[in-house]
């Protein structure tokens, strides 16, 4: 049984002009020590994504539709303080920003050892020592005496470290982390990223990786999923996505990130902008900036569909639209990123 | 548009010296710029702290040649975006000099430096605070036209901010709209279009992609390079992305704690870094190829820029660094190659070539 | 949470419907509290407005005042004369006229000394925000000060001030002046500390210095980019100052330093009426005190409003 599951999630904003629908039916899992990526660019649903497993959309946001189950308990329908016990004990929550995540006015220390007494039922002394052994785990120097600093002492990363580690607190099953790096350098960004991998590999701790950059998946994830639009678009093994992208528009997002190495003089781009919640196309959300849409595209809404070893929501890998899947990847062949396996392993 | 290029293409055409060389662009030399952030004189005299300087940029040299795109990168706090307010003049530098085409518009007051401005004009990082929201679009990207005299009367204006918006590949009928009806992409062309607006030569971009997402991005990357090509335009471009930067880079400077560590062309700095900083940055950016790809960061942070460490500043993080490092400021010194590096090690020949920063003994103890 | 794409706006009939389909005017319509303060506040200027044509009597026209209606109750109690809903004064004057007049002789010092603080506030504000350093120190130190002080101690300090240099006493006129300087200057440190603040905000912001780069001077960049991004607080600020300038007026004619009985805003009425307060005329102090308690709250709640309501925090 998968640690995560989550059931054709809705997720919906009740707005006086109507109703906009961030996360429109999206399923996936996660198993246990597993990285999975969720990528895509801001308004693609990927951090309300996250939100709503945690239960912490904010209002008026709710989950309109749908299952999260957390090792085999449904999690969207519980209350509040119900809810607030198993996001301290079962699952962790990492941010973008470490300093909004830490209280200013108390010690790392203090901080550490109030979450880690509310969960469990250690002395203080003990709470303590636990404190300290976690701020040494996250790589922080001379933990003895960083514990009692307040976060401001503590520069940008090793703020973030301190998040993990409170995160970290009472060994959570699974860990929602929404853009962990991206208020980083990309020096730091590096250790953080090889911090996540580490504890991921120890402790068995499944990560939901939510970050809009391609780059830091590529090295952390072991699955990914692309969303556009508040679906998802491609999901699948971080290889098979990166280099052997299906869905038209994963493939025209990795051809627009530029890359060390590569002379070309123009980067791929995907015509147009991601759509409004407001004014979301019929039928496959990207058919307007898709090169390869046909009709079927502009009128019906594709589900996930097993290619290879990802499954892609488009109707190009629909064996009924008479294109077979050799059809349509030699029409997404000849990728950069299959020039790059070449130039790593040929 | 099309008399616009011809004009820059003329202008252009004059500036050599009496040698008869191409006299750069942009020539930066000695610049410094430092920042008083001590505490008010009653706290400091009362707590008897010494006076605090931080010194943001220390003493930079580099060249920009016509029509060539300089890259600057480095992380944050290093003075990037400092040099690029210097350029502009939004800040006076504290010492050295800013030669545009030869003249020296370092310390220029407003109205001595208002002739150079039509010429030099910069795009911003935040699209969402770099276009006033009170003000329609037509009327912002008609603002530096107006301030200029580029255009006389309302039609003659209205069609020459239509043109720009075209430009940018916007209509001119969202030139009646405001900013916050666009998305972020849209909103940088505007501040694209605004900055062209005043035809000007030379750009300094500060950060223009990094708020975008990465479609958005290839977007306007796309669209600076077809511009610089279509108006023969000079880029200054800062960004702390490395992949971004090579991209659109013919040279590239790393600057580390207000100083720039090595200048290089761009292919030349990326394929053989020299020094271990610009190693250190190409080791740490995340890359597609690195799927499953076991990596061993670099250990230690930027240090605090107001008390900068003694010698070379990068010694602390430095596997190669001997008591030279930590006592001597190196000069930049030129290459064979094109690349000036300030590095004593490098100049004695004791660190070995490699694209990465293989140390000999890497300080355990963090990740 | 995703903007919503509102469609080009072309000339002020646009303009009004998108102000009445924007958030502004939704959350007046879903407030019934703010829209009953509306209709007061609004009842209030039209009575200010046209006072004259629509007053039942006019309490000036010495002509129609006669002693034989002095003192009358209000017209539902017994010796109550129907022509005279609130009753009178001892001098025959209709109260419900009376209070009209004097409505609208508050609120015109109101919003005159509001308008003055505003002005000098806004001015001194952005000024201290923009240039920083002496100047801003300076002004902000001045500003402190005067803050120490109860603004109503301020007001009576300028006020007597004036009133010295000032021959007020036999110039009717010169009252009014008076008043509006005295309570103008007495508020305008709020206006000034808010839009300080907000232009240290916009100073840094990089539209300003895109300005800066095209070499707009820094006084245009003040009035064109800066200002227009600074008013929204300084809007929720002036209409609760309306409510304080209206009570300060009240406040400075009760204490006998503001308008002469002759031209009597509320704040004299009240004043006039007190002393018969005890003689069984309540109703000559109790109706003006009440119109001023209503006008002071209506126009509160509304500044309370229109706080949240721009306050995208809250939103």
């Amino acid at each position: 049984m998968p640690l995560l599951e989550v059931e054709n999630l809705v997720v919906e904003f009740p707005t006086r002009r109507g109703t906009l629908t961030a996360v429109n039916d999206i399923s996936l899992h996660i198993d246990e020590g597993e990285v999975l990526g969720v990528v895509g660019e801001s308004g693609a649903g990927k951090s309300m994504t996250g939100a709503a497993i945690i239960g912490l959309l904010e209002p008026p946001g709710r989950v309109a539709s749908g299952r999260i189950l957390l090792e085999g308990e449904r999690l969207d329908n519980l209350p509040y303080e119900k809810m607030r016990r198993i996001r301290g004990k079962r699952i962790g929550a990492i941010f973008q920003d470490p300093l909004t995540s830490l209280n200013p006015l108390y010690s790392v220390g203090y901080q550490l050892v109030e979450t880690i007494q509310t969960h469990t039922d250690m002395t203080p002394t003990q709470a303590r020592a636990r404190a300290i052994e976690l701020l040494t785990e996250v790589g922080i120097p001379a933990p003895e005496r960083r514990v009692d600093q307040y976060p401001h002492q503590f520069s940008g990363g090793m703020r973030q470290r301190v998040v993990i580690a409170l995160a970290l607190c009472v060994n959570p099953r699974l860990i929602i982390a929404d853009e962990p790096t991206t208020a980083l350098d990309v020096s730091i960004q590096a250790q953080i990223i090889a911090l996540l991998k580490r504890l991921c590999r120890d402790h068995g701790t499944a990560v939901m990786l939510v970050t809009h950059d391609m780059g830091v998946i590529a090295e952390t994830a072991d699955r990914v999923a692309v969303m556009y639009a508040g679906r998802i678009a491609e999901i699948g093994p971080v290889r098979e996505v990166i280099k052997n992208a299906k869905h038209p528009y994963t493939h025209g997002l990795m051809g627009s990130i530029p890359s060390i190495g590569h002379d070309n003089e123009r980067l791929e781009q995907i015509p147009g902008a991601m759509p409004r919640l407001t004014d979301i196309p019929v039928g496959c959300a990207f058919n307007p900036r898709c090169p390869h849409a046909f009709d079927k595209c502009r009128t019906v809404r594709p589900d996930l569909l097993p290619v290879e070893d990802s499954w892609t929501a488009c109707w190009l890998y629909d064996g009924e639209a008479g294109r077979t899947i050799e059809a349509s990847k030699t029409l997404v062949a000849a990728t950069k990123a299959d020039a790059l396996l070449e130039r790593n392993h040929g | 548009m099309a008399e616009a290029i011809a004009k820059t293409r003329e202008a252009r055409a004059k500036i050599r010296d009496a040698g008869g060389r191409e006299v750069a662009m942009l020539k930066v030399q000695g610049l410094k710029r430092y920042f008083d952030v001590s505490a008010p004189w009653l706290n400091r005299v009362i707590e008897r702290q010494p006076k605090q300087i931080l010194r943001a940029v220390d003493g930079i040299d580099f060249e920009i040649g016509q029509g060539e795109t300089f890259g600057l990168v480095g992380e944050s706090g290093c003075g990037k975006s400092t040099v690029a307010r210097l350029i502009v003049g939004l800040y006076g530098p504290t010492d050295g000099s800013i030669e545009l085409e030869g003249r020296d518009i370092a310390g220029l007051s407003r109205q001595q430096m208002a002739p150079m401005r039509r010429r030099l004009q910069m795009i911003f990082q935040d699209p969402y605070a770099s276009l006033n929201p009170r003000w329609r679009v037509r009327d912002i990207i008609a603002e530096p036209i107006r301030a200029f005299g580029l255009a006389q009367g309302q039609a003659a204006i209205d069609a020459k901010v239509g043109d720009l918006l075209e430009t940018v590949k916007l209509t001119a009928r969202d030139g009646e709209k405001f900013p916050h009806e666009f998305s972020g992409g849209q909103r940088q062309r505007i501040s694209i279009a605004r900055a062209l607006a005043s035809e000007p030569e030379f750009l300094v971009c500060d950060e223009p992609t990094s708020a975008l997402d990465v479609s958005v991005q290839a977007q306007i990357l796309n669209l600076m390079k077809d511009l610089q090509r279509a108006f023969g335009l000079t880029y200054l471009f800062i960004s702390h992305n490395l992949a971004v930067v090579y991209h659109i880079s013919d040279r590239v400077g790393v600057m580390y704690l207000g100083k720039l560590v090595e200048v290089a062309p761009a292919k030349t700095l990326f394929a053989t870094p020299r020094h271990p900083y610009t190693r250190l940055l190409l080791d740490t950016i995340p890359d597609l190829d690195m799927t499953g790809r076991e990596r061993m960061p670099v250990a230690g942070e930027v240090p605090n820029p107001i008390n900068p460490p003694s010698g070379c500043t990068f010694h602390p993080r430095c596997p190669f660094a001997n008591d030279r490092c930590r006592a001597e400021i190196p000069q930049p010194r030129p290459l064979g190659d094109g690349a000036i590096v300030s590095c004593h090690g490098i100049e004695e020949g004791r660190i070995p070539d490699g694209p990465t920063l293989q140390a000999p003994a890497r300080p355990e103890g963090l990740v | 949470m995703a903007e919503i794409r509102a469609t080009p706006g072309r000339g002020w009939v646009e303009s009004v419907r998108r102000f009445f389909d924007g958030d502004i005017w939704y959350s007046f319509t879903r407030s019934p509290m703010t829209m009953a303060a509306g209709a007061v506040t609004f009842l209030y200027f039209f009575l200010a407005a046209f006072g004259p044509w629509v007053a039942p009597h006019d309490p000036f026209d010495l002509a129609s005042i006669t002693l034989l209606d002095a003192s009358l109750p209000p017209a539902w109690l017994e010796y109550g004369d129907p022509r005279f809903l609130l009753g009178t004064d001892i001098q025959g004057r209709d109260m419900l006229s009376a209070i009209i007049y004097g409505s609208r002789v508050s609120l015109l010092i109101g919003f005159a000394s509001v308008i003055l603080s505003l002005v000098l506030g806004v001015g001194l504000g952005l000024i201290s925000g923009f240039v920083g350093g002496a100047v801003d120190a300076f002004i902000m130190r001045v500003a402190e000060v005067q803050l120490s002080f109860p603004s109503i101690l301020v007001a009576l300090l300028i006020n007597g001030v004036l009133r010295g240099v000032l021959d007020v006493q036999n110039q009717a006129d010169l009252a009014y002046a008076v008043l509006i300087l005295s309570i103008g200057l007495s508020n305008w440190v709020q206006f000034a500390r808010t839009v300080r603040g907000s232009t240290m905000v916009e100073r840094n912001k990089e539209y300003v210095q895109a300005a800066h780069v095209i070499g707009i001077s820094p006084a245009l960049i003040m009035w064109r980019h800066i200002l227009p991004n600074v008013l929204g607080p300084v809007l929720v600020i002036a209409t609760i100052q309306l409510a304080l300038a209206i009570i300060s007026e009240a406040t400075l004619s009760f204490l006998g330093v503001g308008l002469p009985p002759t031209e009597p805003s509320l704040g004299t009425l009240i004043r006039v009426g007190n002393d018969y307060l005890f003689s069984g005329e309540w109703w000559i102090t109790i109706f003006p005190g009440a119109a001023l308690a209503l006008l002071v709250l209506a126009v509160n709640l509304l500044g309370d409003w229109l706080r949240d309501a721009l306050n995208p925090k809250l939103r």
